[in-house]
């Protein structure tokens, strides 16, 4: 991945390689960071959920079973707001959109439970400004989630 | 990832021993509770989650598979739902389809009251 711009004027930068325990490293590195930025414990909970539904879809599907490749996440701090750029050289979104991320069915007889498809809702609900691009080969999704304190 | 159960009559508690269900250890924890909740026959158990931090929707759609594997005949609680797990379950309106206890000793409150 080359060096850009973005990552220059990054308060936060971390790059690992694909895989499930890799992500749950860098969400523990990364909440680490942003707890010695002052963020209050509720709003590093929803960094910390949005990142790990991002990340993990990254891991399972744009790299998939097998894959292998880099994550790179920037962050900025703005004053009530943290700006999130996740990069990965995985396969593009379905339709190279964004899922809509409705809220699975809930109402049917318990065998009919959903066990999963709770991710881009989750997303959906705690970030806000979702934009997605594919371009050279790259996925770059980029998130804001709005924090309290000041910068 | 490590459990601690303890048995009363009626009730089987199982404290959840880490930190973390996410997708890394969603498949273990399912896996785990499958083995205890059958070993243990028991008809009516409290997961005691007060030692997790933190579960995504791989943790969550576990805890609903363990709830499905349970049956329509036995009954699966929840208890001690730290911050982000009980954001997590709020958000996904699983609040609506589990009981939710505040602390396990609530449980056994409630139960010794009945």
């Amino acid at each position: 991945m080359k060096p850009h711009a973005l990552q220059r004027q990054a308060d936060l930068c971390l790059k690992f390689p694909s895989g499930e325990l890799e992500v749950r490293n860098a969400l523990c590195a990364l909440t680490t960071r942003l707890r010695e930025m002052a963020l209050s414990a509720d709003d590093v909970g929803s960094v910390e959920l949005v990142l790990g539904e991002v990340l993990n879809n990254i891991v399972e599907h744009a790299y998939g079973a097998g894959g292998q490749g880099e994550i790179e996440i920037l962050v900025k701090r703005a004053a009530h707001v943290l700006r999130f750029r996740v990069i990965d050289e995985g396969g593009a979104l379905p339709n190279s959109a964004l899922p809509e991320g409705r809220l699975p069915a809930m109402d049917g007889p318990l065998e009919a439970m959903p066990e999963g498809g709770f991710g881009w809702y989750l997303v959906r609900n705690l970030a806000c400004d979702l934009d997605y691009r594919r371009a050279d080969g790259r996925n770059e999704l980029a998130f804001s989630i709005c924090c309290e304190g000041q910068a | 990832m490590e459990f601690s159960c303890s048995k009363t009559s009626d009730l089987l508690f199982v404290k959840v021993l880490a930190e973390r269900i996410d997708a890394v250890a969603a498949l273990e924890f399912k896996d785990s509770l499958r083995e205890i909740t059958g070993k243990a026959g028991a008809n009516h158990v409290i997961l005691d989650l007060s030692e997790v931090g933190f579960i995504d929707s791989s943790g969550l759609g576990a805890v609903v598979a363990v709830m499905k594997l349970m049956g329509n005949t036995k009954r699966l609680d929840l208890a001690g739902l730290t911050p982000t797990v009980a954001k997590v379950f709020r958000l996904t309106r699983m609040d609506s389809i589990f009981t939710i206890h505040d602390t396990v000793d609530d449980v056994t409150k409630l139960y010794k009251a009945g």
